[in-house]
């Protein structure tokens, strides 16, 4: 009856939890094979770099604590587990003493609000683009938009910024350059400060649609093609039902469902693409806060940002897996 | 290969049939000459251009492309046909630039999707053809290692490891380049397994290693080159990000680090769109020839869909 | 919707006894190489109540004659030309598409061959019916829906749990006979049922013909069955069709056509059915002898005929009517001999 097998659940608890490990583990290990003693090197040049001498003793403390760097590396290694696994992700380096999960938690509602946006919105637009485009009913005019479409798709996201930003925002000075709302306004849920908040999304959202929207278009159109050819839908026009009915509940309803397996699969991608369009546009969200980590040396911020794009990533794609089985009724009998 | 092609194949005329030759696809061919030209660079650009002017300092700054008037009042100066695209701030002349940094580009792409097809090609064949614990520890290894934001990943790296020089962010990037191939090629050697040939083969007698290079390779070239060029893609994609992160190779000068100095330099909100436009048109052209190629080959492993193009 | 008021036979008071008149129908498929004429202008009759066999080998054209009076001819599949008059003066060829859609299913239905594949796998099966009662006649309570809807499933012998299930939760026999159940939902005039046994094993292939032979005398709706199972058709139907190469070659009252076969090809067809009797050797002929993109002049069963003479290659035989009920083409009979 469709529904949720606990087997099920289980097999994609424990998938969610193996990603996370994995992930975390290869930003353990992998700087640990590098020539050298990152770690010393690191704190070396710090304490060069000297922005920080007053805090110094604190950082290099704060530092220690965080990776254990008295023990051996193994113990160190359950150590950070035992953090990640606690959320404990400490102070940041460079601007000591904030805490990463406060500074996290300030410009994740931007990130979550940009991506969440523009990824959806792509998505629909991309799959009615792609569905229409297979229809047999499509008028021609439509069909030059597969092209135009498919162009952009193999642009990264990134670029398309950079061009829309000078395009829009230089030459044509429609949009503005940079932030998430205008200087003076105070958040609020009025008109003017909304209207400023999109104003501000449009152009790295549209830098995100207009790329990835081309390969959903792409896919659908694939999929509406294979399954115009089903005998479901010859029964359904013998059925007499109207071409919008079979348009939707025979065609894309079924022609979506690889659709949104392959959304899951794309996140983990696009979630790595908004980060360079964040820096673009000077989008305070979390790719943009990476970027200071990484223009800061701030190793401990780079490292748990990344630990919550891994984390946020996979509970996207959880419950992807999770609300799955509620479209598509045959799945729980496919997997198991 | 050629049996699909020749369906209809009866009456067509002599042209028509070497037309229909499926790896002279017109996107593949297209896609590839553009790539080979520009691997190309690297060998014919010093002979006709000093690659050396890719140096910082070598040339006057700020310089303004040779058919573009300079404004003055920006503090750009006059373009000279001796420095056609114009110079960037830190006195790099950016024909050089260009020529110096597309092949290098495309390198980095090349070596990480080669390792990560061989990678994929081994793991795919070795989970799809021996099954078992192997092939389901190899499948949910792939899947998970898939959904981990390689990009997210690839960043804590580069900012522990300073130094990188080509090869290196080449190997570092194959380590999120396998999963795609692996599970391609796993799903093409299961649907396989269970073709009429692969089965006789078996049933005659032909050890396993002759059976995947003489009866299944063949089979699976179209895709294998379809996942390596759209590999090669993600790959660039991934260097470039890095670079415009400021994390790639520092020493030697590549696309992404082009646009990530414009970046820092302002270079959009100044207006000198020539810093930034040649190294991102040269991006483009080879994400489109590889896209161009992917599709030519799509088209070859499946010929369904030259037929639904119509 | 009356597209043409002079529609042939008997029309006594608007009403005749004629449920379906195909005229002339031709279906070819486009191909680079020219068309394949899959259905060579046939026309027959299908009476009131009545259920005609439509047979033939795979690959002569039942299933896109099929389509052909459905309208549902997929490309590059196309019609061209003909007439297929639905109930005296309803010319489904030629209605536009709103009318053509209204007399689907209300005039007009179809069990589809391949019932594997033929019910929507993310609709449920109360779902898929309701989708045609309401499409119709317009939204419905849901107790009335389920009422209809449960009594329909008890027709074609389907336990009431059906009702919820989707058809991935359904077996092959289960399927089909959803598939009988939906098309019967709007009591249409005429049932067209594509194979409707041949994807089943044995035991359930009886089960099925039996639901549909019920429904049928329960229901007096008249009905086109397609098969190539000769024994499981002389038991079922009242009157054959036999088709061959595209064309239609005999029409003939069951009895008639397995006594007394007239056609050379109906009676290579009869002969071949099996009995447990008496052993004979099975004749063995060759598949099609031409390109069915050129069919030859003449007759189309030339080639094959162990009759062929020397009209056979020059000039097509009509369709005649023998008796009543029952035509043949062929050179054989003349129209002298009628009566």
């Amino acid at each position: 009856m469709g529904g949720l097998s606990k087997e099920y659940v289980i097999k994609r608890l424990g998938m969610f939890l193996l990603t996370v490990w994995l992930g975390t583990t290869v930003i353990f290990i992998v700087p640990r094979m590098a020539p050298g003693d990152p770690v010393q090197a690191m704190i070396g040049r710090m304490l060069t770099e000297g922005s920080n001498v007053e805090n110094a003793d604190q950082i290099v403390e704060a530092y220690r604590e965080r990776f254990g760097l008295n023990d051996p590396v193994h113990v160190q290694y359950f150590k950070y587990l035992y953090n990640s696994a606690t959320f404990n992700t400490g102070y940041s380096l460079a601007f000591f003493p904030s805490r990463i999960d406060d500074m996290i938690a300030r410009s994740l509602p931007w990130t979550i609000g940009l991506l969440f946006v523009a990824l959806i919105l792509s998505f629909i637009i991309g799959n009615a683009v792609g569905a229409l485009l297979a229809w047999r009913r499509t008028p021609k005019m439509i069909r030059w938009l597969l092209p135009i479409s498919l162009t952009f798709t193999s642009i990264p996201a990134y670029m398309i910024g950079i061009m829309l930003l000078f395009f829009f925002a230089f030459m044509l000075d429609w949009f503005p350059y940079a932030g998430n709302y205008a200087r003076g306004l105070n958040p609020g849920w009025d008109l003017e400060f909304i209207g400023s908040v999109i104003k501000h999304a449009f152009l790295p959202a549209m830098s995100i649609i207009m790329v990835s929207m081309g390969s959903w278009a792409l896919g659908m159109r694939g999929m509406m093609i294979t399954t115009d050819g089903e005998d479901y839908m010859i029964l359904a026009d013998a059925k007499g039902l109207t071409p919008m009915r079979i348009f939707w509940r025979y065609g894309i309803r079924n022609a979506i469902l690889p659709q949104i397996t392959a959304f899951g699969v794309a996140l983990g991608a696009l979630a790595g693409g908004s980060v360079l369009v964040e820096i673009i546009f000077t989008y305070p969200g979390v790719g943009y806060l990476l970027y200071q980590g990484i223009l800061n040396s701030d190793f401990t911020l780079i490292q748990g940002i990344v630990f919550y794009v891994i984390v946020g990533v996979s509970i996207a794609v959880l419950i992807l897996d999770l609300t799955y089985p509620l479209i598509d009724p045959r799945i729980t009998y496919q997997r198991s | 290969m050629t049996a699909a092609t020749n369906v209809f194949g009866t009456r067509s005329s002599r042209m028509a049939v070497i037309l229909r030759l499926p790896w002279l696809n017109w996107k593949l061919v297209l896609g590839v000459g553009v790539l080979i030209l520009m691997i190309l660079m690297e060998f014919v650009g010093p002979v006709f251009w000093d690659t050396e002017l890719a140096r910082v300092g070598s040339v006057p700054t700020n310089m303004v492309p040779v058919w573009v008037e300079a404004d003055k009042s920006l503090g750009f100066k006059e373009g000279s046909p001796d420095y056609p695209l114009g110079s960037e701030s830190n006195g790099r002349e950016m024909l050089a630039l260009v020529l110096v940094a597309t092949p290098r580009s495309l390198k980095v792409g090349l070596i990480a999707a080669s390792l990560g097809t061989i990678t994929g090609i081994i793991l795919g064949f070795a989970a799809g053809f021996l099954g078992g614990w192997l092939d389901s520890s190899i499948r949910i290894l792939s899947d998970a290692w898939m959904t981990i934001p390689g990009l997210a990943v690839l960043i804590v790296i580069a900012s522990y490891v300073r130094e990188f020089d080509i090869n290196s962010m080449a190997l570092v990037i194959a380590m999120f380049a396998w999963p795609g191939p692996t599970r391609i090629i796993r799903a093409q050697v299961l649907s396989m397994r269970e073709r009429g040939y692969v089965q006789m083969a078996q049933i005659s007698g032909s050890s396993v290693i002759d059976i995947m290079f003489k009866e299944m390779m063949p089979n699976l070239l179209p895709y294998l080159a379809a996942t390596f060029t759209s590999t090669v893609s993600s790959s660039i994609l991934a260097a470039t990000g890095l670079e415009i992160l400021g994390l790639g190779p520092t020493r030697i000068p590549t696309l992404g680090m082009t646009i990530n100095n414009a970046l820092r330099a302002s270079a959009i909100l100044r207006g000198m769109w020539w810093w930034w436009s040649f190294p991102i048109v040269m991006l483009v052209t080879i994400f489109m020839a590889l896209f161009l190629m992917t599709i030519g080959l799509d088209e070859i492993a499946n010929p369904r869909l030259r037929g639904i193009q119509q | 919707m009356s597209t043409n008021p002079k529609s042939g036979t008997q029309n006594n008071n608007g009403h005749s006894d004629v449920a379906l008149d195909v005229r002339d129908l031709r279906v070819h498929y486009k191909t680079p190489e020219g068309d394949v004429i899959a259905v060579n202008g046939i026309s027959f009759k299908v009476y009131k109540g009545e259920l005609v066999g439509l047979v033939g080998e795979s690959g002569c054209g039942k299933t896109t004659a099929a389509m052909g009076i459905l309208r549902l001819v997929q490309p590059p599949g196309r019609i061209m030309g003909g007439r297929v008059m639905l109930d005296g003066d309803m010319d489904i060829i030629n209605l536009g598409n709103k009318e053509l859609r209204r007399a689907r299913w209300t005039q007009i239905a179809l069990v589809p061959q391949g019932a594997m594949n033929s019910l929507n796998p993310t609709m449920r099966v109360k779902d898929q019916i309701k989708d045609a009662i309401e499409t119709h006649e317009g939204r419905q309570s849901k107790a009335v829906l389920k009422e209809r809807t449960l009594d329909l499933l008890a027709l074609v012998g389907l336990p009431s749990r059906t009702f919820n299930m989707y058809p991935h939760e359904l077996s092959g026999g289960m399927k089909q006979r959803v598939c009988i159940a939906m098309a019967i939902v709007l009591n249409p005039i005429l049932v067209i049922a594509d194979e409707p046994t041949s994807a089943l094993d044995v035991i359930v292939q009886r089960v099925v013909a039996q639901t549909m032979l019920d429904i049928k005398k329960r229901l007096g709706v008249s009905m086109i069955m397609i098969g190539h199972d000769m024994g499981l058709m002389a038991q079922m139907v009242d009157r054959v069709a036999v088709m061959y190469a595209g064309n239609l070659v005999e029409i003939a009252p069951v009895r008639a056509a397995m006594k007394a076969p007239m056609h050379p090809y109906t009676q290579l067809l009869i002969e071949s059915i099996p009995s447990i009797k008496e052993r004979k050797p099975l004749k063995l002929t060759e598949g099609l002898t031409h390109d069915l993109r050129n069919p030859p002049p003449g007759c189309i069963f030339q080639f094959r005929c162990p009759h062929v003479a020397e009209t056979c290659r020059t000039q097509k035989p009509p369709m005649l009517e023998i008796q009543t009920r029952h035509g043949v083409a062929c050179h054989l009979y003349k129209p002298e001999e009628t009566a």
